[in-house]
């Protein structure tokens, strides 16, 4: 029950704001979503004894049921979702969204849809909750978006609504194929009746469900809606796609592409890990030209999901472990970094990395946090990024030498493009449109400063989410082998 | 059963309350009649029966595929405003009176037992279609469209009729057990090519019915020219209709010629797929896309007949229901559109004067932008799991290419739907708050809510049978 309240619970808030319109939509959207993240705490504390599950009957002559789910693996994510779910919001204080009813009703919205996907236990309502997430968000980015907003968000939905057709239809069909008069779409039955298959049907169904989360993460060459899509969008917007939502796509690989087709990786898990590192390289290069500050991040959360999908692809525990870590980590790290933007472009009107120059001597709390933020997101040691890079760089090098050293270039170039931000924006000479900087507001600071207090917290503490995740890692690692 | 008495009479009486009773009386008279024969039709559930020497056969699958037909009518009937023709020329009693007797039509259609009461029923239907279509007489497109569909539509009558005869010919009956029995008894090598044949042709004159490609080319015209209120009517009804009687023949009589008829039906649905939605995409006016929509879903249901299943009628009820809703919804609010943009010179039904629609009319931009969704067949909303179900469907038959076919056609759709939801939403436009009937409003909002419901939890009709 204490999970069907999580993952109803938004919605409800969120539905509200959206038909009754109250005028302090903000402070209600900030406690509801406070309540959700300590409602998810004492939900990933009974997790962490014994799984937690809800089951009801739901589409019962299809077999399918609603059936919610908390492991070691799941709950990383739930946790991740409702940690960050309050720091966005927080970050629309004191402007003309914090009040906005539809705005924050969208993304309650969001976070329900985001929810649901992690809880699922049930293939179906995976995927259900996965078609859902894109409604919000599109409606986020399409009426609050920037220039060009109605193309580019429009190529966005149709993009991704296209890759998981595909999967939707490999579903099925694994789904026809187990047991019974009305058969089953439970996760568990699903890896049962899939290691049945062929090499050749699951190299098939491999393509079909990896081409889903691809686009999802994105992976290259699926990415193209992604920096477009990420820049117009406001930055709210970009924070819930970026920090949570691409993590279904590396989530589903984890829960359902590696224990259903293990033929299928060994067959094309190389390939996919070459595509992902060739992500990897060339958003960082990409990263690296940018003029856009908020498009700079865009492609540098590209290449940090790339990492992550070549370590889960690698199929080892270190792997799996690293890419759920490092989720939590680029989760943490990318909204912090987003939000810097955000604060840069308010106060300047330009997200012009030229036109930027001496923030640091208006604003120190500012620089301080940009800097531990941008450090997490090198993954220098001691920050959270590091732990989640370390062991997927280590998984991807057991695997295939000449790939590990490839993927190894990204902490150099990670470094060459997170630095020159920070030196073109905090340092140097103050520019015409920063010479009035104003110093950070309690809200900007409330928000910074425990996201910057929790990537030192990652990179000290990470054995208390790694242990959490550890068994139900082991127990999956078992269907893959 | 007594429905389709009921209906009759009712609608006769509808033309003498035409004297004397002003429009909306007789609207509210025609909603009560339909929500009476709705009860009557509910109470024969569970009550297997033969009627007229076993010409008529009431079973639950007729009667929730009756409910759906009359909750179509009874929804049309409440979109219905003027009619979108001017008053002065309109005769609301005549319509209304037709609308209940297309439905006696329908009706017959999805319960008969006998070719000959078939044929009845869609000729009923169809002869109601024709009057419809032309009824707003003043305008040129509106008479076109009749024009069109009349000669269409009685030129694929003769076709059907000379397949039946053929049938007929091939197995001495028209009681359809019978003609299962014929068929199932004769060795296939001494089965007459002209059974074959006369399958064939009843099937082109459903595919016409039904507007499949390439016998859809009446299609745009008709639903274009003719009052929106009776397109709504039309893309509902007659195709609900159309695939609760073609699915009973090919199952029931022509169930073990399976061999015959499923590759022209697979050849068929992918080409009635291919252009229904590429089309679709290239139209600027709302009502033609939503025509081309029409053709499109038709080509996956009809890959729901081909599969045959045990689970094909409640999948075919399922999407009629979940199509039925969203279709009405989406008519509804390009009717409501034009109706208040008229006197403009665009032309009122083009996405362009949707613009803007959201800022002023935020329930009936929702309401439009759910059926579209539907359509388009995204989580959520029933047209999913139609989607689903008629694709697990088709997959129990080991069937793949199609299914790939209609997957990528599926996201070919979510692009022209979503020129709607652009034009309302995202665009600028001036559209100030249209006013909307109660009842209109009753409609709008139980068949937006109907698709949610049906989105969340299918179950509800899935568990009729």
């Amino acid at each position: 029950m204490y999970l069907l309240f999580i993952l109803l619970f938004p919605l409800l808030i969120g539905s509200a704001l959206l038909i009754f319109k109250p005028k302090n939509a903000f402070a209600i959207s900030l406690a509801a979503s406070i309540i959700e993240l300590a409602a998810t705490a004492f939900v990933l504390q009974e997790a962490s004894l014994n799984p937690v599950s809800f089951s009801a009957p739901w589409v019962a002559e299809a077999g399918l049921s609603f059936s919610l789910y908390v492991d070691g693996i799941s709950g990383v994510l739930i946790g991740l979702c409702a940690l960050l779910v309050p720091f966005i919001v927080a970050t629309t204080a004191n402007t003309d969204r914090a009040n906005n009813s539809q705005f924050q009703g969208l993304m309650l919205a969001m976070q329900t849809a985001l929810m649901g996907a992690f809880l699922a236990k049930d293939a179906f309502l995976f995927y259900f909750f996965f078609e859902a997430s894109l409604l919000p968000i599109y409606f986020l980015a399409a009426i609050y978006g920037g220039e060009n907003k109605n193309a580019i968000t429009f190529k966005f939905f149709v993009y991704t609504l296209f890759g998981s057709l595909f999967f939707l239809i490999a579903l099925v069909y694994v789904y026809l194929q187990t047991p019974g008069e009305f058969h089953s779409a439970d996760m568990e039955v699903l890896y049962q009746t899939a290691k049945g298959l062929s090499a050749d049907q699951q190299g098939y169904l491999f393509a079909a469900f990896f081409l889903a989360f691809a686009i999802k993460m994105p992976v290259f060459p699926f990415h193209t809606w992604q920096p477009d899509t990420y820049t117009v969008a406001p930055a709210q917007g970009t924070m819930l796609l970026s920090g949570i939502m691409l993590k279904m796509g590396t989530y589903g690989v984890i829960r359902l592409v590696l224990p259903m087709f293990p033929l299928g990786v060994a067959t094309w898990g190389l390939t996919a890990s070459i595509l992902s590192v060739i992500g990897v390289i060339y958003g960082s290069i990409i990263a690296i030209q940018q003029k856009d500050a908020k498009r700079l991040l865009a492609y540098s959360s590209f290449a940090h999901v790339g990492l992550m999908s070549a370590g889960i692809l690698s199929g080892s525990i270190e792997g799996i472990q690293g890419a759920l870590y490092q989720m939590l980590s680029h989760g943490i790290n990318i909204i912090g970094l987003f939000f810097v933007i955000e604060i840069i472009e308010r106060r300047t009107k330009s997200r012009e990395i030229a036109q930027l120059g001496g923030i640091t001597q208006f604003s120190y709390p500012l620089t301080v946090t940009f800097v531990i933020l941008s450090l997490g997101s090198v993954a220098l040691p001691l920050t959270n990024g590091f732990i989640g890079e370390f062991l997927l760089l280590k998984s991807v090098f057991d695997q295939n030498l000449t790939l590990g050293i490839i993927a190894g270039i990204t902490i150099i170039l990670g470094a060459v493009y997170t630095l020159r931000l920070i030196q073109k924006s905090m340092f140097g000479n103050v520019s015409r449109i920063t010479a009035d900087f104003a110093d950070l507001t309690f809200a900007e600071k409330a928000v910074l400063i425990p996201l910057s207090a929790l990537v030192i917290l990652g990179g000290i503490f990470p054995s208390t989410v790694l242990g959490f995740s550890e068994p139900a890692v082991q127990q999956l690692i078992q269907w893959f082998k | 059963m007594t429905a389709i008495i009921a209906l009759s009479l009712l609608g006769i009486l509808n033309l003498f309350l035409g004297f004397w009773l002003s429009r909306k009386t007789i609207q509210a008279a025609t909603l009560l009649f339909l929500a009476g024969s709705m009860a009557l039709t509910a109470m024969d559930w569970n009550h297997e029966m033969l009627w007229y020497g076993h010409m008529f056969h009431t079973t639950n699958t007729s009667i929730s595929f009756s409910l759906i037909i009359q909750l179509a009518a009874f929804m049309v009937v409440s979109f219905s405003k003027g009619f979108g023709i001017d008053e002065e020329h309109t005769h609301p009693a005549e319509y209304y009176a037709i609308l209940l007797f297309s439905v006696v039509g329908a009706i017959l259609m999805v319960s008969f037992d006998h070719l000959i009461m078939f044929f009845v029923g869609l000729e009923i239907l169809s002869v109601a279609m024709y009057v419809l279509t032309g009824s707003d007489k003043r305008n040129l497109r509106s008479n076109e469209a009749a024009l069109k569909y009349f000669l269409m539509g009685s030129f694929a009558t003769g076709i059907l009729l000379f397949g039946i005869t053929l049938v007929y010919g091939a197995t001495r009956s028209f009681y359809l057990v019978n003609i299962a029995q014929a068929i199932a008894n004769t060795p296939p090598e001494s089965t007459p090519v002209f059974l074959s044949i006369g399958v064939l042709l009843i099937l082109v004159g459903f595919l016409f019915k039904i507007s499949a490609a390439p016998f859809h080319f009446w299609t745009p015209d008709v639903y274009e020219g003719a009052p929106t209120i009776f397109t709504m009517f039309m893309s509902t009804v007659v195709k609900a209709a159309s695939f609760a009687a073609l699915y009973q023949l090919l199952s029931g009589p022509f169930g073990t010629m399976y061999g015959t008829w499923v590759y022209p039906i697979y050849y068929i649905s992918m080409l009635t797929l291919l252009v229904g939605n590429i089309t679709a995409v290239y139209q600027q006016s709302a009502k033609r896309m939503l025509a081309y929509s029409s053709i499109s879903h038709a080509g996956y249901m009809l890959l729901t007949v081909s599969a045959n299943q045990a689970s094909t009628p409640s999948t075919i009820l399922y999407y009629s229901l979940s199509y039925t809703l969203a279709t009405i919804v989406a008519f509804g609010v390009v009717m409501l559109v034009a109706e208040y943009q008229t006197g403009r010179t665009e032309k009122p039904e083009n996405f362009s004067s949707f613009e803007g629609l959201a800022k002023q009319n935020p329930g009936l931009a929702f309401c439009f932008t759910i059926a579209l969704l539907s359509l388009a067949g995204i989580p959520l909303t029933a047209g999913f799991w139609g989607k689903f179900f008629v694709f697990s469907d088709i997959f129990n038959r080991h069937v793949y290419y199609p299914v790939i076919l209609a997957i990528v056609m599926s996201a070919v759709g979510v692009y022209y739907y979503f020129k709607g939801i652009i034009a309302i939403y995202f665009k600028e436009g001036d559209i100030e708050r249209i006013e909307l009937p109660g009842l209109v409003k009753f409609a709008m909002w139980a068949c937006t809510l109907g698709t949610l419901l049906l989105g969340v939890y299918p179950s509800i009709v899935k568990n009729l049978f």
